[in-house]
């Protein structure tokens, strides 16, 4: 068992996925963070200087905002199903709905349909209003374990 | 030809991500590899802060979104006219295989089509050889004709050829 599947069955158990986020460095490089808010899973990035990308306006990297919605999508997954190994992301499509404020983000997902072994997930972003969002994802994860970590490919989830 | 002193240029874009005129690229660690009109190609050197799975050591999706994302961006900058902001629409990104830990992603875009308020680009991650493909991406971006940028000035000072 990976180390990392030992933090996120202690996390799924005690509801608390500090550890977790904890345990990836580009999460902690971006400063997003995660925490249940009763049922739901709310993912957070945290507003800072080198997370800009248009000083000008000035505007989140669109970049920073993607990360935070494939990054909850997957703690999502994580803490509500039963899988074994880090979901791994095949395709992610973003729509920047409106300019990321300096401020801080937050972010949930949806599952749109969990298969076995393929999960498609919705994940949105906002700002102040939960209701006026500042973007949207259209995603899709593997699920199904593979024997070799670095082999995986997208061949691995075409149906049969 | 939009970059006729192709040095130049290229300095000018290394200068553009290293410096901060956009923070979250030179936080990454972007450094620049070749420009021409329309075309720009950029290189993520692996760094231990980048990564997303540490039983692996294998990059977060979220630094080549970056990353994908700020290429693209340049190279429809590459092919402006007049210099000005653009801001992503959309971008979808496909995740081939993962990254080889504790090597460098290079990231090469395309700008394919520039319209008045619109701009396609298409861009793809790569290690060793283009052919060995990490991650693709294609975006589609707004272009503000009448709001200033501070990326596209600082690439081609002169509001011209470089």
């Amino acid at each position: 068992m990976s180390s990392l599947v030992s933090i996120v069955e202690r996390s799924r158990a005690s509801r608390d996925l500090a550890p977790l986020v904890a345990s990836i460095p580009f999460a902690r490089f971006l400063g997003i963070s995660a925490a249940f808010a009763g049922e739901e899973l709310i993912g957070k990035l945290a507003f800072a200087p080198h997370l800009v990308g248009n000083p000008l306006l000035p505007a989140l990297h669109g970049g920073t905002i993607g990360a935070l919605l494939e990054s909850t999508a997957i703690f999502t997954l994580l803490v509500k199903t039963e899988t074994l190994r880090v979901p791994k992301t095949i395709t992610i499509t973003i729509e920047f709905l409106r300019s990321g404020k300096a401020q801080d983000t937050f972010a949930r997902a949806e599952f749109t349909r969990l298969g076995r072994r393929i999960a498609s997930v919705r994940a949105f972003a906002w700002q102040d209003d939960p209701s006026r969002l500042i973007a949207a994802a259209n995603a899709s994860f593997l699920l199904m374990p593979v024997k070799d970590e670095q082999d995986a490919t997208v061949a691995d989830c075409v149906p049969r | 030809m939009r970059f006729p002193d192709k040095s130049q240029a290229l300095a000018r874009l290394d200068e553009v991500l290293t410096t901060g005129v956009m923070p979250h690229n030179t936080a990454l660690g972007l450094r620049a590899v070749d420009i021409d009109e329309g075309v720009v190609t950029v290189e993520l050197p692996y760094q231990d802060k980048l990564v997303g799975n540490p039983d692996t050591g294998v990059l977060h999706g979220g630094a080549l979104c970056a990353t994908l994302d700020a290429t693209c961006g340049l190279a429809i900058i590459a092919k402006m006219e007049d210099l000005t902001r653009i801001a992503t629409i959309d971008l979808r990104i496909d995740y081939l295989r993962p990254a080889t830990p504790h090597k460098s992603v290079i990231c090469r875009a395309e700008c394919y089509k520039l319209t008045r308020h619109v701009a396609f680009a298409r861009a793809s991650a790569y290690q060793d050889t283009p052919a060995d493909v990490v991650a693709c991406a294609v975006g589609t971006f707004a272009i503000f004709a009448d709001e200033p940028s501070l990326t596209a000035s600082a690439l081609r000072p002169a509001s011209g050829p470089a």
